[in-house]
């Protein structure tokens, strides 16, 4: 047995040494991977109106993300994902050909070309401070001038050509401590107005030419009472501020420059209202709208600055940008909820009476409330006017509304991924057939026939271009039932819209959405954010009529001692099992390694206070609990003041009236980093569900070395302060970087090395008995990866094989980390060309495969490679016994093959990380990345030893066996007759 | 000559035997010819046949020391086999090894086969038999020995290391840096 075990590795390493090639083929794209294209929450949306063919609109996102959409199917024309610190900050289009954005906090403004989403010009705008940023583009009837853009950013105005994006001019302001607040231009003028509060009760205006930049009028005028900083533009030379303490109204009209006040208040305005009043955003001309308290109040601005209620409505309303309608008038829309419809009404800005358009619309439950509302019109073939809305939901979707339905809508929500977990799919139930979309058997046949043809190479073009399509159309991938290679699974995938999805891993499609109730804003909870997911319950014993369920963490608020809020999902449903507030806070979940008798996980969750919680609140899991309670520790990271504690749990609370769910904690060690030498950058552990298959590594002449396998250890990675910023912000001198490996139960340092001129960030991976990190060498001005292998050296004696034999050693007995075993440790460092934006290891069922790292580059690709690459055993010149046992000869820097990337000509744009998933079959894993796209693959990393290749050819198989066994026929048959004819001879 | 039997039963309805082995002579109804005494023939044969048996029995014993030593040859084209097969696992090496392997084995089974033919009462087949056994065992020992060094024998700690789990843990620790 152990021999032939022996020999299927040594044929391993005899073929893993033929140098795998991990590339596929073309026509092999699409079969296993699905990419799927994102934007994020939209910001704004400017609508192309221009009569070109097809309608587009540019959106701006959170994401950073600005890209022409396609208004018939939503789907994107092109698309730019900045980086993470360049929010957009405004967009708009400029000369009918332009789409300028301005982003970096007012700092770099950037021209795309409409049609193709090529950059045309980049500018950036230097100022002294941060302001409140504006973007705005002249409006000019003549096509032949040049529009200006006017921007507001670092508390300067700049004039930019939209041309060339050359500055034209640049205005500083002399008050200090002015804060802008509008840039206006009225209509058909040559100059803007520049206003703003230079303190609490002083506001100013600037007149400034628009052409040149130069101060035409600056005026300024005091307030009796105190501004809320709240502004609201009505017309081009009214605006309406709150005053401080948000019950009165103050008109601001600015006359050829004059400033004159007029104060209202809000309770004369409006009977019977209380409360704080908040302004809400309005475009429109003449109209402004109030909320207070959960009252909406649409206020009109006649002349002379008299205010006038026009409309008060209870329900959430959210009014849109205006729309130039027609000559001289302003159209809006106005969306309001009513139970699960929603009621779209279109108004003229000058005429409330009246509406152009009221639609009512049926609504998602599951897409929450209406955040943001575009409108645009187009002409109807009767010349009459249709509108288009565009709606940002809370759940992040963006929905195109026209003509009272949903024409189309994308799951926005899924370009923030925050948390992923995967959830084995229902397994197939004898009678109840989900296979109705199975071929006949003629079509089976047809497509092996085919298949057949394309082997032998008989298939005409349209013969191969049928195989594809049946290939890539293959049902067996999506169906909703588990399969025998693990490859079907429901990744579990939490947003930070609050919304979990479930999408098949066969070809990426939601089977269920929901927006969690309780990550959505309420009272109690201001704040909410999902945090984490967690696999809650997986049955194995009543996995026919058991589903299995996940576990969402959240939080209110970002403080530490925000209340916790915990929902438990069905994952084949979608539906909330149960849900709800914590009467404590959530800094640590930890999930236990035993389960109770409804294979529910025992869940710890740490407070700020340090008491852990026991989740399930159920004595029979406090029984299973308090019987491991001497074996559980737990370890918390202070990355600000640079210590990690560990902690024992104790069996009471103290200072809690009687809880018996509730344990306190005591703290066992501290490891204290000198907080003027380093700084803790990143902390990483193993996987909890890795599985590993051998505690031996068996390197030349059979020798053995014993990994050290323990899943208490702790990476940690420091950094001199001086060099925990950017690169290049610190000279190697002052810059190192020290690595430690940490036990976790005592609190004893395994490993420490320092790596100077040497700084963050730093990415790692733990796995097995191995790390390797990634961070740049300031020395060589590259970057570098490491690798650490730790090997228990107190079991190296374990090497008689007689005692093997007889079973009389110690390697299988269990461990303590308090016996202090003596570790040794190999590294080596290697230059790697890429920065890096995430890094994963790959996990198979048995451990027995052969590791790739997925090193997520800083083109948004994902690159496998080889772990034999990052073996601290490598030398320059390998022994013909080391090369046998397949050490690759050391080379300076690792090699990056073109064909081994993951992703192979596809972009994860904005890739924020990489998950890896053990299928059922030992050789493949199943790779998530995500970011602002998604992109899921299968990976066989010594390749599918263990299952035939996909192509391989069942109907030749069948054939050359219905062959051999018609030959037999036919030679027995003959060898008779000649038999025969021998006897009568 | 099976088959001629068989057809011989079933498609034939009749036949005539020319032979008479019966050599009793009351089984036979017809009396001897003149002048023959069938007892001195046998007194005769007697005689004749010792000599015969004793020559045959000496044949036999030098045709059963023959075979005994037969593995020998075989055993030196083993070994030359083996010298070029290599000592890397390939299919040619394997071939070779487990022939090697095989051919001994078989041959220890069908020791009674070999020296059925030199069975007689006054041949001593316990030396020829003792030889061939030992050589058999000798080309055993020599695939054996070839096994190993293909690396295919589990004589190091590392065969019987690599198949034990990791061992598991006491302690459970767990924690992370507190969620944001």
């Amino acid at each position: 047995m152990a021999a032939a075990v022996r020999f299927f590795i040594l044929l391993l390493l005899f073929l893993s040494s033929l140098n795998p090639i991990l590339s596929l083929y073309e026509d092999q794209v699409g079969l296993v991977d699905w990419h799927q294209q994102y934007i994020g929450k939209v910001k704004h949306a400017v609508f192309h109106t221009q009569k070109t063919g097809r309608k587009r609109v540019v959106v701006s996102t959170e994401e950073n993300v600005v890209a022409s959409l396609d208004l018939r199917h939503g789907e994107i024309f092109w698309r730019h994902v900045l980086g993470t610190k360049d929010a957009i900050d405004g967009i708009d289009i400029a000369l009918g050909k332009y789409v300028i954005t301005l982003s970096s906090g007012g700092s770099i403004l950037r021209a795309w070309n409409l049609p193709d989403g090529q950059m045309v010009w980049e500018s950036s705008l230097q100022g002294p401070k941060d302001s409140k940023t504006l973007l705005l583009v002249e409006k000019s009837s003549k096509v032949d001038k040049d529009n200006m853009v006017i921007v507001l950013g670092r508390g300067c105005l700049h004039g930019v050509s939209s041309v060339d994006g050359e500055i034209l001019w640049k205005k500083e302001f002399d008050t200090q401590s002015l804060k802008i607040q509008q840039v206006i231009q009225p209509p058909g003028s040559d100059f803007i107005y520049v206003v703003g509060f230079s303190s609490s009760s002083l506001f100013e205006v600037y007149q400034i030419n628009a052409k040149n930049g130069e101060e035409l009028q600056h005026e300024t005028a005091a307030f009796t009472g105190d501004f809320s900083q709240e502004l609201s533009l009505v017309s081009s030379e009214t605006l309406v501020a709150l005053d401080a303490a948000r019950s009165s109204l103050v008109t601001i009209s600015l006359q050829s420059g004059k400033i004159s006040f007029q104060q209202a208040y809000i309770s004369h305005l409006v009977e019977g209202s209380s409360g704080p009043a908040v302004m809400l955003p309005s475009p429109v001309t003449g109209i402004f709208a109030v909320k207070i308290n959960a009252v909406t109040v649409f206020i009109k601005v006649t002349g002379e600055g008299k205010l006038e209620v026009v409309d008060k409505t209870e329900h959430t309303t959210i009014i849109s940008d205006a729309l130039p309608f027609t000559e001289g008038q302003q159209a809006f829309a106005l969306v309001q909820h009513e139970g699960n419809k929603i009621h779209l009404i279109m108004k003229l800005a000058d005429n409330w009476g009246s509406d152009l358009l009221k639609e009512t619309i049926e609504m998602d439950q599951q897409r929450g409330l209406v955040h943001k509302v575009f409108v645009n019109n187009y002409i109807r073939t009767d010349r009459s006017h249709g509108f288009r809305v565009l709606v940002v939901m809370e759940d992040h979707s963006l929905l195109l509304l026209q003509q009272g339905a949903v024409v189309w809508s994308r799951e926005e929500s899924l370009a923030s991924i925050v948390d992923i977990t995967t959830s084995e799919l229902p397994l197939e139930k004898q009678g109840v057939s989900v296979a109705k979309v199975e071929h006949n058997l003629f079509e089976w046949l047809k497509g092996h026939w085919l298949k057949l043809k394309g082997t032998l190479m008989l298939a005409s073009p349209e013969d191969v271009a049928a195989i594809q399509k049946i290939r890539l159309k293959s049902s067996e991938k999506s169906k909703m039932t588990r399969d025998h290679n693990g490859f079907r699974k429901l990744l579990i995938v939490l947003t930070r819209a609050g919304k979990l999805f479930a999408l098949h891993t066969g070809d990426g499609r939601i089977v269920w959405s929901l927006l969690l109730p309780l990550l959505r804003y309420s009272e109690n909870c201001q704040h909410p954010m999902g945090v984490n997911l967690y696999q809650w319950q997986v049955p194995h014993h009543h996995a026919m009529d058991e589903n299995p369920s996940v576990l969402v963490v959240g939080k209110c608020g970002q403080s530490s001692d925000a209340l916790g809020v915990l929902s438990f999902v069905d994952t084949y449903t979608g539906k909330v099992l149960r849900s709800f507030g914590l009467d404590h806070s959530v800094a640590q979940v930890v999930p236990l390694p035993s389960t109770d008798s409804t294979e529910q996980r025992l869940h710890l969750i740490i407070d700020a206070d340090k008491h852990a919680h026991l989740y399930p609140k159920t004595p029979e899991a406090v029984g299973i609990f308090q019987s491991e309670l001497s074996n559980i520790y737990g370890y918390s990271i202070e990355a600000d003041n640079g210590i990690i504690k560990g902690h024992a749990l104790k069996s009471k609370c103290v200072g809690k009236e009687a809880d018996e769910y509730c344990f306190g904690t005591r703290e066992l060690w501290s490891v204290v980093f000198p907080s003027e030498s380093e700084k803790i950058i990143a902390t990483v552990t193993r996987r909890p569900n890795e599985v590993v298959h051998t505690q031996a590594k068996v390197i030349v002449d059979q020798d053995v070395m014993y990994k050290y396998i323990s899943r208490n250890l702790l990476f940690v990675a420091t950094v001199a302060p001086k060099a925990s910023g950017e690169i290049g912000s610190a000279t190697p001198e002052e810059s190192w970087l020290i690595v430690y490996l940490i036990d976790t139960v005592t609190g004893r340092i395994l490993h420490r090395m320092s790596h100077h001129g040497s700084q963050g960030p730093v990415h790692a991976v733990f796995s097995e008995n191995w790390v390797v990190y990634h961070y740049f060498n300031l020395r060589a001005h590259r970057y570098e990866m490491s690798v650490i292998e730790i090997y228990d050296q107190s079991r190296a004696e374990n090497k008689d094989v007689w005692k093997l034999v007889l079973g009389k050693h110690n390697l299988t007995s269990p461990i303590s980390s308090y016996s202090r075993p003596e570790v040794v440790t190999k590294s080596q460092s290697y230059f790697f060309t890429h920065s890096v934006k995430a890094m994963a290891v790959t996990l198979t069922a048995k451990g027995i495969t052969s590791k790739q790292l997925l090193i997520g580059t800083i083109g948004d690709q994902v690159l496998a490679l080889d772990k034999r690459f990052l073996d601290p055993r490598r030398t320059v010149n390998p022994t013909q016994a080391e090369k046998e046992e397949g050490i690759i000869p050391l080379t300076d820097s690792l090699p990056i093959i073109p064909q081994s990337y993951v992703t192979h000509a596809l972009k994860v744009e904005g890739l924020r990380g990489i998950i890896t998933v053990p299928a059922k079959l030992e050789s493949t894993t199943l790779v998530f990345a995500h970011g602002v796209d998604l992109f899921f693959t299968q990976l066989a990393p010594s390749r599918t030893y263990d299952s035939l290749t996909e192509d391989f050819s069942y109907a030749l198989l069948l054939l050359t066996i219905i062959a051999l066994v018609a030959a037999i026929f036919v030679t027995w048959v003959l060898s008779e007759r000649k038999d025969l004819q021998e006897k009568w001879r | 000559m099976e088959k001629g039997k068989a057809v011989m039963g079933s498609g034939r309805r009749w036949a005539v035997d020319f032979t008479d082995n019966s050599t009793a002579p009351s089984s036979r109804d017809i009396p001897d010819p003149p002048g023959f005494i069938r007892a001195s023939i046998d007194q005769d044969d007697s005689a004749l046949s010792r000599q015969k048996k004793d020559a045959e029995a000496n044949w036999k014993a030098q045709k059963a020391w023959e075979v005994a030593q037969a593995p020998f040859k075989n055993l030196m084209m083993m070994g030359f086999m083996m010298w070029m097969a290599g000592s890397t696992v390939h299919l040619f090496s394997i071939g070779i090894t487990f022939s090697a392997l095989w051919q001994p084995i078989s041959a220890l089974q069908g020791v009674g086969k070999v020296f059925e033919p030199y069975k007689d009462n006054k041949v001593d087949l316990l030396g020829p038999k003792l030889l061939f056994i030992a050589l058999n065992l000798g080309g055993l020992a020599l695939g054996v020995w070839k096994l190993n060094t293909l690396g295919l024998l589990p004589t190091h700690a590392s065969d019987w290391v690599s198949s034990l789990p990791p061992a598991q843990e006491i302690e459970y620790s767990g924690g992370c840096i507190p969620l944001q």
